[in-house]
Protein backbone atom coordinates (compact mmCIF):
# COMPACT_ATOMS: atom_id res chain seq x y z
CA UNK A 1 0.00 0.00 0.00
CA UNK A 2 1.73 3.68 -0.79
CA UNK A 3 -1.37 5.93 -0.34
CA UNK A 4 -1.27 7.74 3.25
CA UNK A 5 -3.93 9.48 2.91
CA UNK A 6 -6.82 9.80 0.25
CA UNK A 7 -9.35 12.30 0.26
CA UNK A 8 -12.65 12.26 -2.08
CA UNK A 9 -15.35 14.42 -2.40
CA UNK A 10 -14.89 16.10 0.99
CA UNK A 11 -17.39 18.31 2.20
CA UNK A 12 -18.29 19.63 5.37
CA UNK A 13 -21.27 22.55 5.68
CA UNK A 14 -21.56 24.02 8.74
CA UNK A 15 -25.33 24.08 10.41
CA UNK A 16 -25.18 28.11 10.50
CA UNK A 17 -23.42 28.81 7.07
CA UNK A 18 -24.58 29.48 4.07
CA UNK A 19 -21.53 28.30 2.32
CA UNK A 20 -19.29 25.17 2.15
CA UNK A 21 -16.36 25.05 4.80
CA UNK A 22 -14.94 22.29 2.44
CA UNK A 23 -16.64 22.29 -0.82
CA UNK A 24 -16.09 19.01 -2.96
CA UNK A 25 -12.08 18.42 -2.07
CA UNK A 26 -10.10 15.24 -3.12
CA UNK A 27 -6.34 14.29 -3.05
CA UNK A 28 -4.41 12.11 -1.81
CA UNK A 29 -0.71 11.97 0.11
CA UNK A 30 1.45 8.88 -0.67
CA UNK A 31 3.35 7.45 2.15
CA UNK A 32 6.66 9.07 3.20
CA UNK A 33 5.19 12.53 1.17
CA UNK A 34 5.88 16.03 2.87
CA UNK A 35 2.12 17.40 1.75
CA UNK A 36 1.36 21.03 1.94
CA UNK A 37 -1.83 22.96 2.47
CA UNK A 38 -1.93 26.26 1.02
CA UNK A 39 -4.72 29.01 1.38
CA UNK A 40 -6.09 32.03 2.86
CA UNK A 41 -7.24 32.21 6.33
CA UNK A 42 -10.78 30.42 6.40
CA UNK A 43 -9.60 28.63 3.18
CA UNK A 44 -10.80 25.52 4.63
CA UNK A 45 -7.26 24.07 5.49
CA UNK A 46 -8.33 23.30 9.60
CA UNK A 47 -11.55 21.73 8.74
CA UNK A 48 -9.63 19.08 6.23
CA UNK A 49 -7.57 18.69 9.33
CA UNK A 50 -9.90 18.61 12.00
CA UNK A 51 -11.72 15.66 9.50
CA UNK A 52 -9.15 13.64 9.31
CA UNK A 53 -7.87 14.14 12.75
CA UNK A 54 -11.27 12.89 13.84
CA UNK A 55 -12.64 15.87 15.28
CA UNK A 56 -14.89 17.01 12.72
CA UNK A 57 -17.44 15.23 10.79
CA UNK A 58 -17.78 15.44 7.24
CA UNK A 59 -20.98 16.14 5.55
CA UNK A 60 -20.12 14.13 2.79
CA UNK A 61 -17.15 12.20 0.91
CA UNK A 62 -14.62 9.71 2.14
CA UNK A 63 -11.29 10.08 3.95
CA UNK A 64 -9.19 7.21 4.68
CA UNK A 65 -5.28 7.16 6.29
CA UNK A 66 -3.17 4.68 6.11
CA UNK A 67 -6.25 2.80 4.62
CA UNK A 68 -8.54 2.84 7.30
CA UNK A 69 -11.96 4.71 7.05
CA UNK A 70 -11.40 7.81 10.02
CA UNK A 71 -15.20 8.18 9.53
CA UNK A 72 -16.05 4.47 10.43
CA UNK A 73 -12.86 3.12 12.28
CA UNK A 74 -11.85 6.70 14.10
CA UNK A 75 -10.39 4.89 16.95
CA UNK A 76 -8.14 3.01 14.47
CA UNK A 77 -6.85 6.00 12.78
CA UNK A 78 -6.07 7.94 16.35
CA UNK A 79 -3.44 5.32 16.75
CA UNK A 80 -1.97 6.10 13.87
CA UNK A 81 -2.13 9.46 13.51
CA UNK A 82 -0.30 12.48 15.26
CA UNK A 83 -1.22 16.11 15.70
CA UNK A 84 0.79 19.16 16.42
CA UNK A 85 -1.91 21.82 16.65
CA UNK A 86 -1.64 25.70 15.48
CA UNK A 87 -2.46 26.66 19.91
CA UNK A 88 -0.32 24.85 22.72
CA UNK A 89 -2.68 22.77 24.13
CA UNK A 90 0.18 20.83 26.15
CA UNK A 91 -1.10 19.35 29.43
CA UNK A 92 -0.45 22.23 32.29
CA UNK A 93 -0.77 20.40 34.90
CA UNK A 94 2.06 17.99 34.43
CA UNK A 95 5.62 18.06 34.62
CA UNK A 96 7.54 18.04 30.88
CA UNK A 97 8.56 14.92 30.93
CA UNK A 98 5.44 13.21 32.10
CA UNK A 99 3.26 14.82 29.14
CA UNK A 100 5.60 12.61 26.98
CA UNK A 101 5.18 9.57 29.28
CA UNK A 102 1.71 9.98 29.89
CA UNK A 103 0.92 10.00 26.34
CA UNK A 104 2.85 7.14 25.76
CA UNK A 105 0.25 5.52 28.02
CA UNK A 106 -2.76 6.93 26.59
CA UNK A 107 -1.05 4.88 23.54
CA UNK A 108 -0.26 1.99 25.53
CA UNK A 109 2.97 1.98 25.16
CA UNK A 110 4.60 -0.08 27.36
CA UNK A 111 6.24 1.98 30.58
CA UNK A 112 9.72 0.65 29.83
CA UNK A 113 9.77 1.85 26.32
CA UNK A 114 7.85 5.06 27.00
CA UNK A 115 10.70 6.00 29.41
CA UNK A 116 13.32 5.72 27.21
CA UNK A 117 11.59 7.20 24.75
CA UNK A 118 10.69 10.19 26.52
CA UNK A 119 14.21 10.75 27.36
CA UNK A 120 15.28 10.20 23.97
CA UNK A 121 13.08 12.63 22.17
CA UNK A 122 13.14 15.35 24.80
CA UNK A 123 17.08 15.26 23.92
CA UNK A 124 16.92 14.87 20.80
CA UNK A 125 14.51 18.18 20.66
CA UNK A 126 16.80 19.83 23.09
CA UNK A 127 14.66 19.78 25.77
CA UNK A 128 16.51 17.66 28.42
CA UNK A 129 17.95 19.52 30.53
CA UNK A 130 14.70 21.13 31.43
CA UNK A 131 12.72 17.84 31.80
CA UNK A 132 11.14 18.29 35.13
CA UNK A 133 9.76 21.71 34.45
CA UNK A 134 5.87 22.40 33.96
CA UNK A 135 5.50 23.99 30.58
CA UNK A 136 4.62 27.68 31.87
CA UNK A 137 7.95 28.17 32.22
CA UNK A 138 8.57 27.08 28.41
CA UNK A 139 8.77 29.93 25.62
CA UNK A 140 6.70 29.68 22.56
CA UNK A 141 9.87 27.76 20.52
CA UNK A 142 10.00 25.09 23.55
CA UNK A 143 6.57 24.48 23.73
CA UNK A 144 6.49 23.79 19.68
CA UNK A 145 9.02 21.03 20.13
CA UNK A 146 7.76 19.82 23.28
CA UNK A 147 4.49 18.83 20.90
CA UNK A 148 6.14 17.42 18.32
CA UNK A 149 7.91 14.85 21.19
CA UNK A 150 4.55 14.39 22.31
CA UNK A 151 3.49 13.61 19.33
CA UNK A 152 6.22 11.11 18.14
CA UNK A 153 5.98 9.25 21.71
CA UNK A 154 3.17 6.76 20.03
CA UNK A 155 5.41 6.38 16.78
CA UNK A 156 2.41 7.62 14.38
CA UNK A 157 2.53 6.55 10.65
CA UNK A 158 1.20 9.97 9.77
CA UNK A 159 2.00 13.69 11.23
CA UNK A 160 -0.61 16.52 11.19
CA UNK A 161 1.41 19.95 11.50
CA UNK A 162 -0.64 22.94 11.43
CA UNK A 163 1.03 25.88 11.12
CA UNK A 164 4.05 24.02 13.16
CA UNK A 165 6.61 27.03 12.83
CA UNK A 166 3.95 29.91 13.21
CA UNK A 167 5.69 32.85 15.72
CA UNK A 168 9.10 31.24 15.75
CA UNK A 169 12.22 32.64 16.05
CA UNK A 170 14.68 31.99 12.68
CA UNK A 171 16.70 29.83 14.66
CA UNK A 172 13.85 27.42 16.32
CA UNK A 173 12.38 27.54 12.50
CA UNK A 174 15.28 26.52 11.10
CA UNK A 175 16.10 23.58 13.74
CA UNK A 176 12.22 22.64 13.42
CA UNK A 177 12.71 22.14 9.41
CA UNK A 178 15.53 20.06 10.37
CA UNK A 179 13.78 17.94 12.44
CA UNK A 180 10.87 17.44 10.53
CA UNK A 181 12.90 16.36 7.54
CA UNK A 182 14.67 13.84 9.50
CA UNK A 183 11.41 12.37 10.58
CA UNK A 184 9.73 12.31 6.32
CA UNK A 185 13.70 10.53 6.10
CA UNK A 186 12.49 7.85 8.68
CA UNK A 187 8.91 7.24 7.12
CA UNK A 188 6.58 9.21 8.58
CA UNK A 189 4.10 10.89 6.33
CA UNK A 190 3.80 14.64 7.13
CA UNK A 191 0.82 17.09 5.67
CA UNK A 192 1.52 20.30 6.99
CA UNK A 193 -0.75 23.69 6.52
CA UNK A 194 1.68 26.91 6.61
CA UNK A 195 1.12 30.76 5.57
CA UNK A 196 4.49 30.64 5.02
CA UNK A 197 5.68 30.36 1.59
CA UNK A 198 9.32 29.85 2.18
CA UNK A 199 8.70 27.33 4.48
CA UNK A 200 6.18 24.97 2.30
CA UNK A 201 9.15 25.45 -0.67
CA UNK A 202 11.72 24.02 0.77
CA UNK A 203 9.86 21.35 2.67
CA UNK A 204 6.91 19.71 0.76
CA UNK A 205 7.14 17.44 -2.07
CA UNK A 206 3.59 18.34 -3.30
CA UNK A 207 1.47 21.63 -2.31
CA UNK A 208 -1.95 22.04 -2.71
CA UNK A 209 -3.34 25.54 -3.11
CA UNK A 210 -7.02 26.04 -1.66
CA UNK A 211 -9.30 28.39 -1.70
CA UNK A 212 -13.11 29.16 -0.61
CA UNK A 213 -13.04 25.56 0.49
CA UNK A 214 -11.81 23.93 -2.95
CA UNK A 215 -8.67 22.70 -3.74
CA UNK A 216 -7.61 25.18 -6.90
CA UNK A 217 -3.91 23.42 -7.62
CA UNK A 218 -2.25 20.39 -6.33
CA UNK A 219 1.38 20.24 -7.52
CA UNK A 220 4.83 20.18 -6.79
CA UNK A 221 6.18 23.55 -6.17
CA UNK A 222 8.28 23.43 -9.53
CA UNK A 223 4.77 22.34 -11.26
CA UNK A 224 3.08 25.28 -9.40
CA UNK A 225 5.57 27.81 -10.14
CA UNK A 226 4.57 27.21 -14.07
CA UNK A 227 1.55 28.53 -13.62
CA UNK A 228 1.28 31.75 -13.80
CA UNK A 229 1.16 32.65 -17.42
CA UNK A 230 4.34 33.75 -18.64
CA UNK A 231 5.32 33.17 -15.77
CA UNK A 232 9.66 31.93 -16.15
CA UNK A 233 11.78 35.21 -16.67
CA UNK A 234 15.01 35.79 -17.94
CA UNK A 235 16.98 38.45 -16.74
CA UNK A 236 19.10 40.09 -19.47
CA UNK A 237 22.03 42.20 -18.73
CA UNK A 238 23.70 43.92 -22.25
CA UNK A 239 26.55 46.71 -22.64
CA UNK A 240 26.53 48.87 -25.59
CA UNK A 241 28.89 52.44 -25.74
CA UNK A 242 26.35 53.70 -27.72
CA UNK A 243 22.39 54.31 -26.84
CA UNK A 244 20.58 51.11 -28.37
CA UNK A 245 18.39 50.38 -25.59
CA UNK A 246 15.32 50.66 -27.65
CA UNK A 247 16.81 48.63 -30.63
CA UNK A 248 17.46 45.74 -27.85
CA UNK A 249 14.00 46.07 -26.32
CA UNK A 250 12.60 45.65 -29.85
CA UNK A 251 14.60 42.94 -30.55
CA UNK A 252 13.90 41.18 -27.93
CA UNK A 253 10.14 41.77 -28.13
CA UNK A 254 10.63 39.92 -31.25
CA UNK A 255 11.63 36.57 -29.77
CA UNK A 256 8.93 34.21 -30.35
CA UNK A 257 7.47 32.90 -27.48
CA UNK A 258 8.36 36.27 -25.37
CA UNK A 259 5.23 37.32 -24.21
CA UNK A 260 6.75 40.84 -22.18
CA UNK A 261 9.90 42.89 -22.10
CA UNK A 262 10.31 45.19 -19.29
CA UNK A 263 13.21 47.21 -19.24
CA UNK A 264 15.43 48.41 -16.18
CA UNK A 265 13.37 51.56 -15.00
CA UNK A 266 10.56 49.87 -15.35
CA UNK A 267 10.81 47.48 -12.65
CA UNK A 268 12.39 48.48 -9.30
CA UNK A 269 14.32 45.43 -8.81
CA UNK A 270 16.57 45.98 -12.27
CA UNK A 271 16.87 49.48 -11.44
CA UNK A 272 18.86 48.74 -7.90
CA UNK A 273 21.34 46.44 -10.28
CA UNK A 274 21.87 49.75 -12.69
CA UNK A 275 25.52 50.06 -11.99
CA UNK A 276 27.63 51.61 -14.67
CA UNK A 277 26.62 54.34 -18.06
CA UNK A 278 25.79 52.20 -20.94
CA UNK A 279 24.64 48.70 -18.89
CA UNK A 280 20.87 47.45 -19.46
CA UNK A 281 19.16 44.98 -17.65
CA UNK A 282 15.66 43.62 -19.17
CA UNK A 283 13.12 41.05 -18.07
CA UNK A 284 12.35 39.02 -20.48
CA UNK A 285 8.99 37.15 -19.94
CA UNK A 286 8.09 33.82 -21.34
CA UNK A 287 6.64 30.67 -20.59
CA UNK A 288 9.63 28.66 -21.14
CA UNK A 289 12.65 31.68 -20.50
CA UNK A 290 15.28 28.78 -20.38
CA UNK A 291 14.76 28.31 -23.91
CA UNK A 292 15.12 31.00 -25.12
CA UNK A 293 18.90 31.68 -23.64
CA UNK A 294 20.50 31.63 -27.18
CA UNK A 295 17.89 33.47 -29.44
CA UNK A 296 17.86 36.78 -26.43
CA UNK A 297 22.22 36.69 -27.01
CA UNK A 298 21.64 36.65 -30.55
CA UNK A 299 19.19 39.62 -30.86
CA UNK A 300 21.40 41.45 -28.13
CA UNK A 301 24.21 40.90 -30.56
CA UNK A 302 22.35 41.89 -33.55
CA UNK A 303 22.18 45.37 -32.41
CA UNK A 304 25.75 46.03 -31.72
CA UNK A 305 25.61 45.80 -27.51
CA UNK A 306 27.37 42.91 -25.71
CA UNK A 307 25.90 40.44 -23.34
CA UNK A 308 27.25 40.73 -19.96
CA UNK A 309 24.81 38.04 -17.77
CA UNK A 310 21.62 36.19 -18.63
CA UNK A 311 19.63 34.07 -15.93
CA UNK A 312 16.39 32.54 -15.70
CA UNK A 313 14.37 33.50 -12.55
CA UNK A 314 11.62 31.57 -11.38
CA UNK A 315 8.72 33.03 -9.84
CA UNK A 316 8.50 32.39 -6.00
CA UNK A 317 5.68 30.22 -4.34
CA UNK A 318 4.19 33.51 -3.34
CA UNK A 319 3.72 35.03 -6.22
CA UNK A 320 1.90 32.00 -7.60
CA UNK A 321 -0.48 31.90 -4.20
CA UNK A 322 -1.04 35.63 -4.67
CA UNK A 323 -1.93 35.00 -8.47
CA UNK A 324 -4.44 31.95 -7.83
CA UNK A 325 -5.96 33.39 -4.66
CA UNK A 326 -5.83 37.27 -4.80
CA UNK A 327 -4.88 40.02 -3.24
CA UNK A 328 -8.12 41.01 -1.14
CA UNK A 329 -8.16 40.55 2.19
CA UNK A 330 -9.75 38.28 3.98
CA UNK B 1 -2.51 -5.27 21.75
CA UNK B 2 -6.34 -5.76 20.69
CA UNK B 3 -9.03 -2.85 20.11
CA UNK B 4 -10.42 -3.32 23.21
CA UNK B 5 -7.74 -3.85 26.00
CA UNK B 6 -5.94 -0.56 24.11
CA UNK B 7 -8.78 1.02 24.99
CA UNK B 8 -9.38 -0.16 28.52
CA UNK B 9 -5.48 0.63 28.71
CA UNK B 10 -6.19 4.41 27.47
CA UNK B 11 -9.16 4.62 30.04
CA UNK B 12 -6.96 4.12 33.10
CA UNK B 13 -4.18 5.71 32.00
CA UNK B 14 -6.10 9.42 32.05
CA UNK B 15 -7.83 8.16 35.26
CA UNK B 16 -4.02 7.77 36.45
CA UNK B 17 -2.91 10.95 35.27
CA UNK B 18 -5.41 12.58 37.43
CA UNK B 19 -5.03 10.92 40.16
CA UNK B 20 -1.35 11.98 40.14
CA UNK B 21 -2.33 15.25 39.27
CA UNK B 22 -4.75 15.24 42.35
CA UNK B 23 -1.86 13.57 44.45
CA UNK B 24 0.18 16.00 43.85
CA UNK B 25 -1.93 18.90 45.25
CA UNK B 26 -3.74 17.04 47.74
CA UNK B 27 -3.29 19.68 50.46
CA UNK B 28 -5.12 22.56 48.09
CA UNK B 29 -7.93 19.73 47.51
CA UNK B 30 -8.81 18.92 50.93
CA UNK B 31 -8.58 22.38 52.35
CA UNK B 32 -10.92 23.54 48.75
CA UNK B 33 -12.90 20.88 49.53
CA UNK B 34 -13.45 20.99 53.73
CA UNK B 35 -13.08 24.82 54.21
CA UNK B 36 -16.39 25.61 54.27
CA UNK B 37 -17.98 22.18 56.23
CA UNK B 38 -15.29 23.06 58.81
CA UNK B 39 -17.16 26.11 59.42
CA UNK B 40 -20.46 25.18 58.98
CA UNK B 41 -19.84 22.30 61.81
CA UNK B 42 -18.04 24.48 63.80
CA UNK B 43 -21.32 27.78 64.08
CA UNK B 44 -23.97 25.04 63.43
CA UNK B 45 -22.71 22.21 65.81
CA UNK B 46 -20.87 23.81 68.31
CA UNK B 47 -21.18 27.59 68.54
CA UNK B 48 -25.26 27.75 68.38
CA UNK B 49 -26.32 25.11 70.46
CA UNK B 50 -23.59 26.66 72.81
CA UNK B 51 -25.67 29.78 72.91
CA UNK B 52 -29.05 28.20 73.51
CA UNK B 53 -29.74 28.89 69.43
CA UNK B 54 -30.11 25.32 68.10
CA UNK B 55 -31.12 21.86 69.96
CA UNK B 56 -28.64 20.28 71.00
CA UNK B 57 -29.71 17.14 68.80
CA UNK B 58 -29.32 19.49 65.75
CA UNK B 59 -25.63 18.68 65.13
CA UNK B 60 -26.32 14.91 64.39
CA UNK B 61 -29.25 16.10 62.00
CA UNK B 62 -26.61 18.44 59.97
CA UNK B 63 -23.92 16.51 59.88
CA UNK B 64 -25.27 14.10 57.31
CA UNK B 65 -26.51 17.07 55.52
CA UNK B 66 -22.58 18.36 55.99
CA UNK B 67 -20.83 14.67 54.53
CA UNK B 68 -23.86 14.98 51.43
CA UNK B 69 -23.36 19.16 50.12
CA UNK B 70 -19.55 18.40 50.69
CA UNK B 71 -19.36 15.34 48.91
CA UNK B 72 -21.45 16.57 45.96
CA UNK B 73 -19.31 19.69 45.92
CA UNK B 74 -15.76 18.19 45.63
CA UNK B 75 -17.04 15.75 42.73
CA UNK B 76 -18.77 18.61 41.09
CA UNK B 77 -15.59 20.77 41.42
CA UNK B 78 -13.50 18.06 39.81
CA UNK B 79 -15.18 18.17 36.84
CA UNK B 80 -17.25 20.87 36.02
CA UNK B 81 -14.42 24.05 36.30
CA UNK B 82 -11.75 21.55 34.32
CA UNK B 83 -13.95 20.82 31.38
CA UNK B 84 -15.58 24.75 31.14
CA UNK B 85 -11.56 25.61 30.71
CA UNK B 86 -10.65 22.76 28.60
CA UNK B 87 -13.52 23.27 26.19
CA UNK B 88 -13.16 26.53 26.31
CA UNK B 89 -9.86 27.69 25.28
CA UNK B 90 -7.07 25.47 27.05
CA UNK B 91 -7.70 22.37 24.71
CA UNK B 92 -5.98 20.22 27.25
CA UNK B 93 -8.39 17.39 26.95
CA UNK B 94 -7.76 17.11 23.37
CA UNK B 95 -4.47 14.98 23.70
CA UNK B 96 -6.72 12.72 25.86
CA UNK B 97 -9.64 12.61 23.30
CA UNK B 98 -7.13 11.66 20.49
CA UNK B 99 -6.42 8.03 22.74
CA UNK B 100 -7.47 5.06 21.11
CA UNK B 101 -10.84 4.92 22.90
CA UNK B 102 -14.64 6.17 22.48
CA UNK B 103 -15.13 9.66 22.82
CA UNK B 104 -17.50 9.23 25.81
CA UNK B 105 -15.28 6.89 27.27
CA UNK B 106 -13.10 10.28 28.08
CA UNK B 107 -16.48 11.56 30.09
CA UNK B 108 -17.28 8.76 31.82
CA UNK B 109 -13.50 8.78 33.39
CA UNK B 110 -14.49 12.61 34.98
CA UNK B 111 -16.99 11.45 35.85
CA UNK B 112 -15.58 8.43 38.10
CA UNK B 113 -12.46 10.85 38.83
CA UNK B 114 -15.00 13.32 40.51
CA UNK B 115 -16.77 10.72 42.35
CA UNK B 116 -13.24 9.24 43.67
CA UNK B 117 -12.74 12.66 44.93
CA UNK B 118 -16.17 13.56 46.35
CA UNK B 119 -15.87 10.68 48.60
CA UNK B 120 -12.40 11.37 49.54
CA UNK B 121 -13.79 14.67 50.74
CA UNK B 122 -17.22 13.69 52.53
CA UNK B 123 -15.01 10.62 53.90
CA UNK B 124 -12.82 13.19 55.69
CA UNK B 125 -16.00 14.74 57.36
CA UNK B 126 -16.59 11.96 59.64
CA UNK B 127 -13.11 12.20 61.94
CA UNK B 128 -13.39 16.07 61.04
CA UNK B 129 -16.99 16.15 62.91
CA UNK B 130 -15.49 13.99 65.50
CA UNK B 131 -12.70 16.69 66.46
CA UNK B 132 -15.02 19.59 66.14
CA UNK B 133 -18.66 18.48 67.66
CA UNK B 134 -17.20 15.77 70.66
CA UNK B 135 -19.89 14.12 72.50
CA UNK B 136 -22.39 15.77 69.69
CA UNK B 137 -21.16 13.45 67.13
CA UNK B 138 -23.32 10.40 67.54
CA UNK B 139 -23.81 8.18 64.02
CA UNK B 140 -25.22 4.90 64.28
CA UNK B 141 -23.07 1.85 62.89
CA UNK B 142 -25.77 -0.63 62.14
CA UNK B 143 -26.44 0.69 58.90
CA UNK B 144 -23.00 1.08 58.00
CA UNK B 145 -23.26 -0.51 54.27
CA UNK B 146 -25.95 1.98 53.35
CA UNK B 147 -23.77 4.61 54.66
CA UNK B 148 -21.14 3.56 52.43
CA UNK B 149 -23.64 3.24 49.42
CA UNK B 150 -24.85 6.60 49.97
CA UNK B 151 -21.72 8.45 50.08
CA UNK B 152 -20.76 6.68 46.82
CA UNK B 153 -24.28 7.47 45.34
CA UNK B 154 -23.59 11.10 46.49
CA UNK B 155 -20.55 11.21 44.99
CA UNK B 156 -21.51 9.87 41.50
CA UNK B 157 -24.91 12.34 41.75
CA UNK B 158 -22.17 15.02 41.79
CA UNK B 159 -19.95 14.27 39.55
CA UNK B 160 -22.45 13.66 36.45
CA UNK B 161 -24.10 17.07 37.54
CA UNK B 162 -20.62 18.42 37.24
CA UNK B 163 -20.65 16.74 33.83
CA UNK B 164 -23.66 17.90 32.54
CA UNK B 165 -22.96 21.73 33.78
CA UNK B 166 -19.16 21.74 32.88
CA UNK B 167 -20.20 20.54 28.87
CA UNK B 168 -22.79 23.18 28.54
CA UNK B 169 -21.32 26.47 30.18
CA UNK B 170 -18.93 28.48 28.48
CA UNK B 171 -15.83 30.03 29.94
CA UNK B 172 -17.44 33.66 29.89
CA UNK B 173 -20.18 32.76 32.19
CA UNK B 174 -18.74 30.82 34.62
CA UNK B 175 -19.27 33.42 37.64
CA UNK B 176 -22.87 34.25 36.86
CA UNK B 177 -23.28 30.09 36.31
CA UNK B 178 -21.96 29.36 39.40
CA UNK B 179 -24.48 31.98 41.16
CA UNK B 180 -27.32 30.72 39.55
CA UNK B 181 -26.72 27.23 40.01
CA UNK B 182 -24.62 26.56 43.26
CA UNK B 183 -27.00 28.82 45.45
CA UNK B 184 -30.35 27.57 44.95
CA UNK B 185 -28.60 23.78 44.94
CA UNK B 186 -26.93 24.75 47.74
CA UNK B 187 -30.41 25.93 50.28
CA UNK B 188 -32.72 23.86 48.50
CA UNK B 189 -31.26 20.35 49.20
CA UNK B 190 -32.32 19.88 52.93
CA UNK B 191 -28.40 20.20 54.04
CA UNK B 192 -29.04 21.90 57.29
CA UNK B 193 -32.72 20.94 57.89
CA UNK B 194 -34.76 17.23 57.48
CA UNK B 195 -37.34 16.63 54.80
CA UNK B 196 -39.98 15.78 57.19
CA UNK B 197 -39.45 19.00 58.99
CA UNK B 198 -40.90 21.22 56.38
CA UNK B 199 -44.23 20.05 56.66
CA UNK B 200 -45.35 23.45 58.05
CA UNK B 201 -43.86 25.17 54.78
CA UNK B 202 -45.79 22.67 52.04
CA UNK B 203 -44.71 24.50 48.87
CA UNK B 204 -40.84 24.45 49.64
CA UNK B 205 -40.71 20.87 50.53
CA UNK B 206 -41.96 20.12 47.49
CA UNK B 207 -39.20 22.77 45.69
CA UNK B 208 -36.82 21.05 47.76
CA UNK B 209 -37.76 17.23 45.67
CA UNK B 210 -36.45 18.63 42.41
CA UNK B 211 -33.04 18.99 44.14
CA UNK B 212 -31.44 15.66 43.95
CA UNK B 213 -29.25 16.66 46.85
CA UNK B 214 -32.36 16.42 49.05
CA UNK B 215 -32.22 12.46 48.13
CA UNK B 216 -28.55 12.42 49.23
CA UNK B 217 -28.84 14.39 52.42
CA UNK B 218 -32.06 12.54 53.52
CA UNK B 219 -30.35 9.24 52.48
CA UNK B 220 -27.15 9.56 54.81
CA UNK B 221 -29.56 10.69 57.55
CA UNK B 222 -31.16 7.61 57.12
CA UNK B 223 -27.84 5.76 57.25
CA UNK B 224 -26.35 8.39 59.70
CA UNK B 225 -28.92 9.49 62.46
CA UNK B 226 -29.85 6.92 65.97
CA UNK B 227 -32.77 6.86 66.93
CA UNK B 228 -34.31 9.24 69.20
CA UNK B 229 -35.97 8.49 72.21
CA UNK B 230 -36.62 4.69 70.62
CA UNK B 231 -37.99 7.10 67.53
CA UNK B 232 -36.38 6.43 64.28
CA UNK B 233 -35.78 9.84 62.47
CA UNK B 234 -38.73 10.37 60.06
CA UNK B 235 -36.44 10.76 56.58
CA UNK B 236 -37.74 10.29 52.58
CA UNK B 237 -38.36 6.27 51.84
CA UNK B 238 -34.77 4.67 51.45
CA UNK B 239 -36.97 3.32 48.20
CA UNK B 240 -37.58 6.80 46.74
CA UNK B 241 -34.03 7.89 47.71
CA UNK B 242 -33.11 4.98 45.76
CA UNK B 243 -34.99 5.62 42.79
CA UNK B 244 -34.65 9.55 42.53
CA UNK B 245 -31.33 9.72 42.81
CA UNK B 246 -30.67 6.82 39.98
CA UNK B 247 -32.92 8.73 37.41
CA UNK B 248 -30.61 11.63 38.59
CA UNK B 249 -27.30 10.01 37.89
CA UNK B 250 -28.31 8.53 34.79
CA UNK B 251 -30.81 11.39 32.90
CA UNK B 252 -26.99 13.86 34.09
CA UNK B 253 -24.97 10.81 32.76
CA UNK B 254 -26.53 10.77 29.35
CA UNK B 255 -27.14 14.22 29.03
CA UNK B 256 -23.63 15.53 29.96
CA UNK B 257 -21.46 12.49 27.78
CA UNK B 258 -24.47 14.16 24.93
CA UNK B 259 -23.51 17.63 24.85
CA UNK B 260 -19.72 16.37 25.40
CA UNK B 261 -19.69 14.62 22.27
CA UNK B 262 -21.04 17.96 20.76
CA UNK B 263 -18.76 19.87 22.01
CA UNK B 264 -15.62 17.58 20.89
CA UNK B 265 -16.65 16.19 18.07
CA UNK B 266 -18.49 18.88 15.31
Amino acid sequence: MTTAIAVSNLVKRYAKSKTNAVDGVSFEVSRGEIFGLLGPNGAGKTTIIGILTTFIVASEGQTSIMGVDVAANPIDVKQRIAVVPQQSNLDRSLKVREILTFHGAYHGVPRKHREALADKLLNDLGLGDRKDEKVSRYSGGMAQRLMIARALMHEPDVLFLDEPTNNLDPQSRLFLWERIRELNARGITILLTTHDMDEADKLCNRIAIMDHGKILVNDTSAGLKKLIPGGTVLEVRAFAQTDVKDRVHAALSAIPGVTKVDTAGENPDAAAAQPEPGSMTFRVYADSASTLIGAAAQAIFSTGAEVRDLSVKQPTLEEVFIFLTGRHLR
Amino acid sequence: MSRTRLAVTAFFAILQRDLVVTGREFIPFLLQALMQPLFFLFIFGKVLPGIGLAAGNFASLMLPGIVALTGMLAAMQGVTLPLVLDLGYAREIDDRLLSPMPVWWVALEKVLYGAMRGAVASTVIFPLGWLILGSGFVVRTDRLPELIGMVLLTSCVGSTIGLLMGTIIKPDQISLMFTLIFTPLLFTGCTYYPWGALNNIRWFQVVTLFNPLTYCAEGLRYSMVPPIRGHELPTLNPYVILGALGVSVAAMFIGGTRTFQKRVVT
